[in-house]
């Protein structure tokens, strides 16, 4: 079988086995769609408000489809030995790899189209002013937390620890990047941190690209920070990736 | 590669990490359709040389060849060549016996049919259960139909039963023989001595990192440890021991004399050290007492 079709195949078992997994089912996929309910119901009164909170929940379902799932997802995988076991067989590593982050992206995008349908219809957001430019925000928002999650993963001893880890990350990352309120009134200091963390430049450029009509160009800084940190986690990624659990 | 050439080959395979020499130069071979088991303590090095030989970690030095491949570029024609099963690794655990099999055939260019393997893993019952519901028995059939499904001419078995009840070792057991019987070649480690006698055609004994003894387990309490054990109750009542590499003239002794007493020697027994007594006298804390071959 062609590595392409081994990829094909490969993606195909971990679309079956995340439905299977009531957890990640509800992690990854449920819970930002909670948030945009609860938070879309309780600031109905306010457009200004519903602005900003539907590209925000949009950036935080990149964020957690990406890197939380594939944090926890490398942490497990490599604890249980599964990773061990598979490099034991002729399965490509790039058909494997490309599989499961094939089902990440799936877990995006779906996510991406729920937000998007949702904000038209009933957030009165309105369908997105640039449809390319909420495609290249949303790629490179995958590529930036996909790597940083599985960077994250090889820093993480055990998979007991691994919702610790994410979440000490995840969560204070979604409330200083204006995820569910315009972070520009927040203090100095928290506005400082968010400016050099990539999450508020996608939540500026998904907002470009789904209510203000920014042109491209008055986001490309944004796209910059992102894709900066997107090449910081790649190398790192790459560079502490095992497919073994440390021992001992 | 031609079919008389060993399926493995090591020669003054080494690896240290740093200062700690893990395996300090051994040397086997493994013929064809042979079942050979390295037999040792935990922490013998036991699990560092298989997983060299399966491409896992790579060698300090040495050499090694795995069916004619070096495994330490992991060569893809290799790993559809051979089938690892590990001392402990996971898998889906959402997926059923099934999936995970069918799954795997995917993976190699000749699979073995599914039903048959699933039968011969003893996986019929199970074969709609999810893995993260199998009981230790059950997941450890599983690793062996996974290993077992491309078709391997080459299996390894790292520590396959440790950790089981007797019931679940000699299922274990059973699945081994039938993949001896259908001509793979197996390298198991253990360190159950019943196991390597139960199961190996040839055993190494390793410890601290060599080899110390090499044989089939009926032979091996003949060479390293070549003495007869004669035992009796003596003239006082007690019982005596004398090791021998004669025990002809001792029995003349000790039989002449009871005859011209007009007893019999009582509880006499006479001896060859079995696997377990070479084991237990070769992997001794003291200094093993086979010297290492010369180079």
């Amino acid at each position: 079988m062609s590595t392409a079709a081994l990829t094909w195949r490969q993606y195909r078992l971990e679309r079956k086995m995340f439905w299977r997994n009531p957890s990640a089912a509800f992690f990854n996929f449920l819970l930002p769609l909670l948030f945009l309910s609860l938070f879309g119901a309780i600031f109905s009164g306010s457009q200004t408000d519903l602005d900003v909170i539907v590209p925000g929940i949009a950036g935080m379902s990149v964020m957690s489809t990406t890197f939380s799932a594939l944090a926890m997802n490398m942490v497990f995988l490599r604890e249980q030995g599964v990773l061990k076991r598979l490099r034991g067989t002729p399965l490509p590593s790039g058909a494997y790899l490309g599989g499961l982050a094939a089902n990440a992206v799936t877990n995006t995008a779906t996510q991406i189209a729920i937000v998007v349908a949702a904000g038209a219809a009933v957030f009165g957001v309105g369908m997105p002013k640039d449809w390319l430019e909420l495609l290249v925000f949303t790629a490179a928002g995958v590529v930036c937390f996909a790597s940083l999650g599985v960077a994250l993963s090889h820093a993480i001893p055990n998979f007991d620890s691994a919702p610790a880890y994410v979440n000490a990350i995840f969560l204070p990352l979604i409330f200083i990047s204006g995820v569910f309120y315009d972070a520009g009134n927040a203090p100095a200091f928290l506005k400082d941190i968010a400016e050099v963390l990539p999450l508020t430049h996608l939540i500026d450029g998904l907002s470009a690209a789904m209510v203000s009509g920014a042109s491209f160009s008055s986001e490309l800084s944004d796209l910059l920070v992102v894709l900066a940190w997107g090449a910081f986690g790649v190398f790192f990624a790459i560079r502490g990736f095992s497919w073994e659990a440390r021992r001992g | 590669m031609d079919s008389d050439a060993p399926a493995i080959l090591v020669r003054d395979l080494q690896k240290s990490y740093g200062d700690v020499h893990a395996v300090r130069g051994i040397d086997f071979e493994v013929a064809r359709g042979e079942v050979f088991g390295l037999l040792g303590p935990n922490g013998a090095g036991k699990t560092t040389t298989v997983e060299m030989l399966e491409g896992y970690r790579e060698r300090t030095s040495g050499i090694v060849s795995v069916l004619g491949f070096d495994p330490g570029g992991r060569p893809r024609a290799l790993r559809e060549k051979v089938g690892i099963v590990l001392q402990d690794s996971g898998t889906y655990r959402h997926a059923t016996v099934r999936e995970l099999v069918t799954h795997w055939a995917g993976f190699y260019p000749a699979p073995r049919d599914i039903e048959e393997v699933i039968d011969l893993a003893g996986l019929r019952e199970s074969e709609d259960v999810r893995a993260r519901k199998l009981s230790g028995g059950q997941a450890r059939r599983l690793d062996f139909a996974l290993a077992l499904v491309g078709d391997p001419e080459l299996i390894f078995l790292d520590e396959p039963t440790t950790g089981f009840d007797p019931a679940a070792r000699r299922a274990a057991w059973e699945t081994i023989r039938a993949l001896a019987d259908l001509g793979k070649t197996v390298l198991i480690t253990t360190h159950y001595l019943d196991e390597a006698q139960a199961l190996c055609d040839r055993v190494a004994i390793i410890k601290g990192g060599r080899i110390l003894a090499v044989g089939a387990p009926s032979e091996l309490g003949v060479g390293a440890a070549t003495r007869y054990r004669v035992t009796w109750r003596g003239e006082d009542g007690a019982m005596e021991t004398r090791e021998t590499d004669d025990p002809t003239a001792l029995l003349h002794k000790l039989t002449s004399a009871a005859l011209a007493r007009g007893t019999g020697v009582q509880d006499l027994s006479v001896s060859r050290p079995s696997l377990e007594d070479v084991y237990l006298e070769l992997t001794a804390e003291a200094t093993p007492t086979v010297e290492e071959p010369a180079r």
